[in-house]
């Protein structure tokens, strides 16, 4: 009797010697902080940005397509036949600092930015319920060709617009994230009575994952500083985000055109719940130039 | 009877504790796979392992975010879609080596058998490896094969690249004894 009560109390003893190691591990790994990572798929939620910037050393080829209204019909090929294009190169120099560059066709637009990934979504031993980043950028239009075409005092200068945008995005699970965007833009030359030069909006949008791959998305800027008698309109977005390996599909359907700040924020002529939608897709390239350290 | 009985009680505990513990001191698992447009490999040196050269105990653990590739983007693939590690955020393995001398200090082929964690599956695996003994610190050494779906690791068939269906998986240990 007391040779098994004496097995009893030993054998805890054997078992729990062998068995703690990976336990003992575990203890020790409790104190890290974990990033969340993959907020979105791609730099951009639809028309505008997210809080994902690329990777230091890598390179983003991004090519985007705004056609015309799907309510042109069977003449305009459902707005098939024209499109404004953007064509643009992101690159990170470091994992939170990346730098852009690109053309789009609406208005003949030279656009340029930074994106500054601030603050980073974390759990574990430090936990912050937000990542951040800030947009610092500036767009140059070329058209009209000649000043004079707005007006005898016009000048180069006046075809400059810039925009600061805080993106703050939480990834609620690894399905569902949310994103809101305070933006304001500047215009240097607006017609007065029907636009500000500066002009504040806030953009909320969101992603949900279908399957690993796919996820649908939706974007919205509101602009605060719209006059009554704007000739102008809010933009609306939504899309799928289609990812194969090294390349994201953005398919998106939307009321707006232009692919700068300015031109989709403050300047969106249609009508999205007047039928005035246009299809459009950017489809993004990324080249890894160097190596990960 | 008794006494030799209670001594037994105070001395087993002792002894199972007063076991020859290495901690890994450096670290590396690594896996590869050739791929139709590009290979694909990546490596984690932060991996943590305990061995216990008294009884061949063996543990290793691993952040699966830890793994290193040259493409950054692919690192995010590999987590967000393959591994899914914000489920599966470790791997593991548990077991023993078996067949050394603690006391020979040649290069001995030995063998691990335990079970093996990864995206939230656990296997038995039987792998060979070596182990060495130099000095004060043993280094032990395997290389195995994973097959992804014995793991419920599923490619997404829209990706593009030809994913292999198994990876190449190599361990290397270096440990030092626990000193406290």
């Amino acid at each position: 009797m007391k040779k098994i009560l004496i097995l009893l109390i030993l054998c805890p003893c054997l078992v729990y010697a062998q068995d703690d190691l990976l336990a003992e591990l575990e203890k020790d790994t409790d104190k890290d902080i974990e990033y969340t990572f993959a907020t979105f798929k791609g730099t951009r939620l639809a028309n505008g940005h997210t809080t994902e910037t690329k990777n230091a050393g890598s390179l983003e080829f991004i090519f985007a397509h705004r056609f015309g209204a799907i309510n042109g019909g069977w003449y305009e090929m459902y707005g098939l036949d024209e499109a404004l294009v953007r064509l643009g190169l992101d690159y990170g120099i470091t994992d939170r600092i990346s730098f852009s560059i690109g053309r789009n066709s609406f208005d003949k637009t030279l656009d340029s930015y930074v994106k500054l990934k601030v603050l980073r979504q974390s759990t574990g031993a430090k936990n912050f319920p937000i990542s951040m980043t800030v947009l610092l950028g500036g767009a140059y239009r070329f058209e009209p060709k000649k000043n004079s075409t707005i007006s005898d005092d016009f000048k180069n200068v006046d075809r400059l617009s810039y925009t600061g945008q805080l993106l703050l995005a939480r990834k609620f699970s690894t399905n569902i994230s949310f994103q809101l965007m305070p933006t304001i833009v500047h215009k240097n030359a607006v017609v007065e009575s029907q636009e500000e030069h500066d002009q504040v909006a806030l953009g909320f949008g969101g992603r949900i994952k279908l399957t690993k791959s796919v996820a649908i998305t939706t974007e919205y800027y509101y602009n605060f500083s719209e006059k009554e008698n704007s000739p102008y309109f809010n933009p609306l977005a939504f899309g799928i985000d289609i990812e194969t390996g090294g390349h994201v599909f953005q398919l998106v359907l939307t009321n707006a055109v232009g692919l700068t700040e300015r031109a989709f924020i403050t300047e969106t002529r249609d009508d999205f719940f007047d039928g005035d939608i246009h299809f459009g897709f950017n489809v993004t390239r990324t080249f890894q130039l160097k190596k990960n350290k | 009877m008794i006494r030799i009985l209670s001594l037994a009680i105070i001395l087993l505990p002792i002894n199972a504790f007063s076991q020859k513990r290495y901690f890994s001191e450096k670290s590396s698992i690594t896996f590869f796979s050739e791929g139709v447009i590009e290979e694909i490999k990546a490596s984690n040196t932060k991996v943590t392992s305990i061995f216990d050269l008294a009884s061949g105990d063996v543990a290793y653990l691993l952040s699966q975010k830890d793994f290193q590739f040259d493409k950054k983007l692919m690192q995010v693939h590999f987590n967000e879609k393959y591994m899914e590690s914000e489920k599966y955020p470790k791997s593991s393995f548990q077991g023993k080596i078996s067949g050394f001398d603690a006391s020979n200090t040649q290069l001995q082929q030995v063998k691990a058998k335990g079970k093996l964690t990864i995206h939230g599956v656990t296997r038995d695996i039987d792998v060979p490896g070596t182990l060495q003994i130099e000095g004060n610190t043993v280094s032990l050494r395997s290389k195995f094969m994973v097959k992804l779906e014995d793991y419920n690791i599923k490619v997404p068939q829209i990706v593009w690249q030809n994913i292999a269906q198994q990876v190449e998986v190599t361990v290397q240990f270096l440990y030092r004894p626990v000193t406290n």
